[in-house]
């Protein structure tokens, strides 16, 4: 029973982080119709900058940095290359992020190279009990941290003008421009809003259990697509409910490995995220709390 | 069609100077060369199915990879002898090919009720979990697949002829002697052509019309009378088939099959060819199996005397940095500048048109397969008034 406590705490904690990240995913998806796929390679960025910079600045200041730092390059990302293609259509936009991704994470694991650089965390290698069960206090942390970064959105997309115009922008575009709504400015602060939220995503990923910043960590971002995928395209409420399941499935699959083995094979725990995803897909191709996409005949 | 074409003469004679050249290489071409060649024309295969996927009939697949490795295994399983780790049927080659082709194809069948149910991105995500999902059956299979580490394959053969060193053990033309590469390079040469013909043939007529009118518009397709459900299973295993072929290729040119050479960077690469030589564009697909194939390669093999590169793991920019760098910022120069890919570009060359206003192509036009969604700016924004719809 403690044992499976851990794990679901450990996969709740996991999963709160993947739908930072998943969150990314749709608010870029949202705010600019682009399929990220330089997400994994910017979450590794801001992971880097606050790796490199924490000697010389320490933590909070180089956490700063490094959430400016990738919100800086989205809004590049968008401003120089996104708005300049030759084909202004999905596919060829997921495509040129491919791009991007190749080239920022190839630029990325040369700098790092063999190294696996520490973040100089607050919260180092220790533990937080809960009776017979034990968390790592990064993931409580994270935890807490990513409630209160969804506290703040929610405020931001009910409450705020710059929100609810991004939110006018991302159902009717043309009409949200005639109401005085700059399409560029709700474009740049998707960008922005999630590459910070990538930066500390990194910054939990990194951390404790996980060794250190290393090129791997943009791959683990990758887990955060069936996250999103599978809470709606659209929907940032459904990039929780995604990171959670994502999460929760990653961790029981992966900690009941020894009695899963002979039904799935070994490394299950990988593969299953993207089962999930399809099957969801399957029974509602929308997601979980996507909009139906409208056809228009 | 050909009066809607221009003049054929120019493009047939331009493809037969280039067939007669593809002939005469191996005569010329070190091992380096063959060996890179092969996995052109390999890839060639993959990219022309895939085109036929995406580009004619607007069905965006990351899945391609793992077509190609089930193609690869059936077949590394049906043409090898069982030994004590890993299974085989000893089947003859050519049946091992066919069988690779057609397994793929049904592999295609049976994901075509998720791809019916699935649009644009979303299906595009899908097939990304058929990535992993492959590879995990391929690592825990291991007694068919070999796990981890792979298994090798047997050689190719027609007839007691051996497409490897032996068997005839010495052959010659010109006085060159033909190895299992030089030959390999003919059997190969003859699948790309018959599938870019195929592919050609498929696209421009009924068939490929009606995979056009899907990518269109679903409800006008189905208004016209096609079967919308079975032109997207059909679609789907014909790009499978090729798939599997490819996937074989590759096996037979590497003499070895491994999980790691079909991972998503392989479904990445394939997508990255076909969207660089334009969607929709067969030839399109060819010159881009080139450039992404051949860039790595190349690279590699002549980092030494290329003086910006430094020698691999001094800390430098080593030749596999270099080349993932250049491949990552061609893709972003093209899909910047070229409208419509190399193909695009090739078009408004022979119109000798404005770049800003490319004619309507022949036959399905390779444009927009993948979304209603304008890039850059949220949905419906002016954007859409550049389309050049024919």
């Amino acid at each position: 029973m403690t044992y499976f406590l851990a794990q679901v705490l450990n996969g709740l904690s996991y999963g709160l982080v993947l739908s930072l990240i998943a969150a990314g995913f749709a608010i870029v998806f949202t705010s600019t119709g682009v399929l990220n796929f330089a997400h994994g390679s910017v979450v590794l960025l801001g992971a880097y900058l606050v790796a490199v910079l924490h000697p010389t600045l320490g933590f909070w200041p180089s956490l700063l940095v490094g959430m400016a730092g990738s919100a800086l390059v989205g809004v590049a990302i968008n401003a120089l290359l996104v708005r300049h293609l030759a084909d202004q259509n999905a596919g060829t936009a997921a495509i040129l992020m491919l791009g991007v991704d190749i080239v920022l994470l190839t630029e990325l694991t040369r700098r790092i190279g063999n190294q696996v650089l520490t973040l100089g965390a607050p919260w180092g290698a220790s533990v937080v009990r809960f009776g017979d069960v034990s968390l790592p206090t990064g993931r409580v942390v994270a935890a807490g941290v990513t409630v209160v970064a969804f506290a703040g959105l929610w405020y931001l997309f009910a409450r705020t003008d710059l929100g609810v115009g991004m939110r006018a922008a991302a159902a009717d575009g043309p009409t949200a421009s005639l109401m005085g709504i700059r399409l560029t400015r709700t474009a740049a602060t998707g960008w922005a809003l999630a590459g910070v939220l990538a930066a500390v995503a990194g910054v939990f990923l990194t951390s404790f259990p996980a060794p250190g910043v290393a090129p791997t960590v943009a791959l683990s971002a990758f887990a955060a697509i069936p996250a999103w995928v599978l809470g709606g395209f659209d929907s940032v409420p459904g990039a929780v409910v995604g990171g959670l399941v994502i999460g929760l499935t990653s961790a029981l699959v992966t900690g009941y490995e020894g009695d899963l083995e002979r039904f799935v094979g070994t490394g299950f725990g990988e593969v299953a995220p993207y089962v999930v995803m399809i099957v969801v897909l399957l029974v509602r191709p929308s997601g979980l709390l996507g909009s139906k996409e409208a056809v228009r005949v | 069609m050909s009066e809607l074409r221009g003049n054929p003469w120019p493009r047939r004679v331009g493809g037969l100077v280039l067939v007669l050249v593809a002939l005469a290489l191996p005569l010329a071409l070190s091992d380096f060369w063959l060996q890179t060649g092969l996995f052109v024309m390999a890839a060639a295969i993959g990219a022309v199915g895939l085109t036929l996927l995406v580009g004619v009939a607007g069905q965006l697949s990351l899945g391609h990879a793992a077509f190609a490795a089930i193609g690869a295994y059936v077949y590394a399983w049906s043409t090898g002898e069982a030994t004590s780790t890993v299974g085989g049927a000893g089947l003859p080659p050519l049946a091992g090919l066919v069988l690779a082709a057609v397994v793929s194809a049904l592999v295609g069948a049976a994901f075509s009720p998720v791809a019916g149910r699935l649009r644009g991105i979303y299906l595009g995500l899908a097939t990304l979990g058929l990535v992993f999902v492959v590879r995990h059956l391929l690592v825990n299979l291991d007694q068919w697949t070999g796990g981890f580490t792979g298994r090798s394959v047997e050689s190719f053969a027609l007839g007691g002829f051996s497409f490897s060193n032996s068997d005839p053990d010495y052959l010659a033309v010109a006085g060159v002697e033909f190895e299992g590469l030089h030959r390999l390079w003919y059997l190969f040469l003859v699948l790309a052509l018959a599938a870019c013909w195929l592919a050609g043939n498929l696209r421009s007529g009924r068939t490929g019309r009606a995979w056009a009118n899907v990518r269109d518009s679903e409800t006008a397709a189905a208004a016209m009378g096609i079967g919308v459900a079975r032109a997207k299973a059909s679609v789907f295993v014909v790009s499978s088939a090729y798939a599997g072929v490819a996937g074989a290729m590759l096996a037979l040119a590497y003499g070895r099959v491994a999980p790691d050479v079909f991972s998503l960077t392989a479904s990445v690469d394939f997508l990255v060819m076909i969207v660089l030589g334009g969607l929709g564009s067969v030839g399109g697909a060819v010159v881009g199996a080139l450039f992404v194939t051949a860039l790595p390669l190349v690279l590699a093999e002549y980092s030494g005397s290329l003086p910006f590169l430094a020698a691999p793991g001094s800390g430098g920019l080593d030749p596999s940095t270099a080349s993932r760098i250049v491949y990552g910022l061609a893709i972003i120069a093209v899909l910047l500048f070229l409208r419509g890919g190399l193909a695009g570009a090739a078009r408004r060359l022979r119109h000798g048109s404005a770049p800003g206003a490319p004619p309507s192509a022949p036959g399905p036009t390779p444009h927009d397969p993948l979304s209603t969604h304008d890039v850059g700016r949220p949905a419906g924004g002016p954007a859409r008034s550049k389309e050049t719809t024919p």
